[in-house]
């Protein structure tokens, strides 16, 4: 278990904020810029001195100001991919990649290094340098020259703000064969919610230096108070296993707890859980179940809250085995006379699996 | 060269120039990386003053510096006597003589182009290697030094130039003795001085004019190549 509380002023910011990670797990790091994400990871990292706080990664303390403790960030063994990669431009690739594994102690086994250099990809680009690669390739190599390292924990800042659609669609498995391999505790910084949906695990939502949510994706990407405040993109994040494939149609049948989803087909096998992502734009509610609607998933459940933000209200809705929101506009929250307590149907206009490439 | 251009005096003033020029550069360069990063990265009370003295050649008239190194270095000066006395060595009337003037009147120009080089390099990559268990002695050797080489490189060529124009320290300090102290502008002087040697004086001018040239060319090109390489 790891877990970190800050207190920092600068000017008229104040960093109050405490959350835990767990181990070989990946927390995302969510908020506006300004919230206080950037400070906290310097923290995390040694390169700033909070004024008051502890972080404990795995059982070891790297800053205690009570006790007057702090870890240095050169012994810290905090691996960090920047956000502007940070590679050396003098050095080759492989230089980069082993500038840390160089200097580590315990330093990683040169099998584990060559497999970290396999997996992602970097074999053929070894004798280059930095400015000879794309921008795919350049963020490839920062990740890896942070997991060579063997570190303790490893921080991703906003790993993939800097790139084009395509280079995210190249990057990202990479990040989740990273993220399936690992069993250090890794705290993902974005504001991006696809990403976050697939690749965290768990979620602290930060606002103003302070921490307004923390847990697991699936509840904290279906509450309702951070809909409104405008800090999350509104989507809801859920568990599904694939059921079937219906080669007719060219569907997949997913089940989301005891209910059934089709979806355009995705290529895991029956039995594989999978994460699909629902915004609340795409959910239509409705009060009688509509036989006359092209929509394939309609799902009964019921109104579990109701917030009115602006033109919108944001509907929390209780499955049997999980919740998500739907965002509809307060006229017809009026109409349909919606409030707790009574059953509805969802109408979802699209899933998406594994967040939106 | 030989037998043709350039008669044998003025081919022994060629060398001794580019002998002084060498050693004046190389022997400042380890003092000028470290004043370079004093100043680069350096905080502290009083940085304004070791500023202004290591720039202070750049503004003294060179036979001010020479008569100033004649009063601590002369053999009955408070360090020349020293030194003779326990190391049997001198400065004055000796090339050794005209590379330390030229050192000290170089200086600024080698701290500047390190100075530029050093401050032109992000923090953040500093940042990145401590946290890849980089110490900063290590961050110095396997990440500033390499970086600021092009700034290294130019600031020695200049500095070299500049070496070999120097005249008024040089034969304030230590004469103009031929094959020890006279140097291409020292042998240029003589050269007018003397009746009929209008021609020799005019080589002398051609060849300090084309080598002063090369230098600055050579530094250009081998900046942008470094530059372009590091990008």
């Amino acid at each position: 278990m790891s877990d970190i509380a800050l207190r920092h002023r600068r000017g008229s910011f104040l960093l109050d904020a405490q959350f835990d990670l767990s181990d070989a797990h990946i927390t995302a790091l969510f908020g506006p810029s300004g919230a206080g994400k950037s400070t906290i990871l310097a923290a995390i990292a040694g390169l700033l001195k909070p004024d008051f706080g502890h972080i404990n990664i795995c059982g070891e303390t790297l800053l205690d100001t009570e006790r007057g403790k702090f870890v240095s960030p050169v012994r810290r063994r905090i691996g960090i991919m920047f956000q502007d990669l940070r590679l050396f431009p003098h050095l080759t690739v492989e230089a980069n990649l082993f500038y840390g594994w160089r200097r580590a102690r315990p330093r990683p086994g040169r099998e584990t290094a060559e497999q970290v250099v396999e997996l992602l990809g970097l074999s053929p680009m070894l004798a280059r340098r930095p400015r000879q690669l794309s921008g795919g390739e350049r963020s490839r190599v920062a990740l890896g020259r942070a997991l060579l390292m063997g570190p303790r924990a490893l921080l991703l800042d906003e790993p993939l703000a800097s790139l084009d659609a395509a280079r995210k669609a190249e990057i990202l498995p990479y990040l989740e064969k990273v993220v399936r391999e690992s069993r250090i505790p890794m705290i993902y910084v974005s504001h991006a919610l696809d990403e976050i949906a697939r690749l965290a695990d768990r979620m602290v939502v930060l606002n103003g230096g302070r921490v307004q949510a923390e847990g697991s994706l699936f509840d904290v990407t279906a509450r309702l108070d951070l809909f409104s405040a405008g800090h999350l993109i509104p989507g809801t994040v859920m568990r599904a296993a694939v059921l079937r494939h219906d080669e007719t149609h060219e569907l997949t049948e997913i089940s989301l707890g005891a209910e059934l989803l089709v979806v355009p087909r995705i290529a895991r096998p029956p039995g594989a859980e999978i994460r699909i992502r629902i915004d609340a734009e795409d959910v239509m509610l409705s009060l009688t179940r509509l036989d006359t609607v092209s929509a394939n998933n309609i799902v009964p459940c019921m109104v579990a809250g109701i917030r009115e933000n602006g033109p919108h209200a944001d509907v929390q809705l209780r499955l049997r085995d999980a919740q998500m929101v739907a965002r509809i506009t307060r006229r017809s929250l009026e109409r349909l006379a919606l409030r707790e307590g009574i059953a509805v149907f969802a109408v979802i206009k699209s899933v998406t699996v594994g967040g939106r490439e | 060269m030989e037998g043709g251009i350039l008669s044998p005096a003025e081919l022994q003033a060629l060398l001794l120039s580019l002998r002084v020029a060498i050693v004046a550069v190389v022997v400042d360069l380890p003092f000028a990386f470290c004043a370079a990063l004093l100043l680069a990265r350096g905080s502290f009370r009083g940085k304004w003053l070791v500023d202004g003295i290591i720039h202070l050649p750049l503004v003294l008239p060179p036979v001010a510096l020479g008569y100033l190194l004649l009063i601590l270095f002369g053999t009955r000066a408070p360090i020349g006597s020293f030194l003779l006395a326990w190391f049997g060595f001198r400065f004055v009337f000796s090339w050794t003589g005209a590379a330390l003037a030229s050192a000290i009147l170089t200086f600024p120009f080698q701290v500047r182009a390190i100075r530029l080089s050093l401050e032109a390099q992000e923090v953040g990559l500093s940042e990145a290697a401590g946290t890849l268990g980089a110490t900063p002695l290590d961050r110095l050797f396997s990440l500033h030094l390499p970086l600021a080489l092009p700034g290294v490189v130019a600031g020695a060529i200049t500095a070299f130039a500049a070496c070999l124009g120097e005249f008024g320290a040089i034969i304030t300090f230590v004469s103009n003795i031929p094959g020890e102290t006279r140097t291409i502008p020292l042998a240029i002087y003589t050269a007018i001085q003397t009746p009929g040697g209008e021609n020799a004086a005019a080589r002398l001018a051609a060849l300090s004019i084309a080598l002063a040239l090369t230098g600055l060319v050579l530094a250009d090109i081998v900046t942008r190549r470094m530059r372009a390489a590091f990008r």
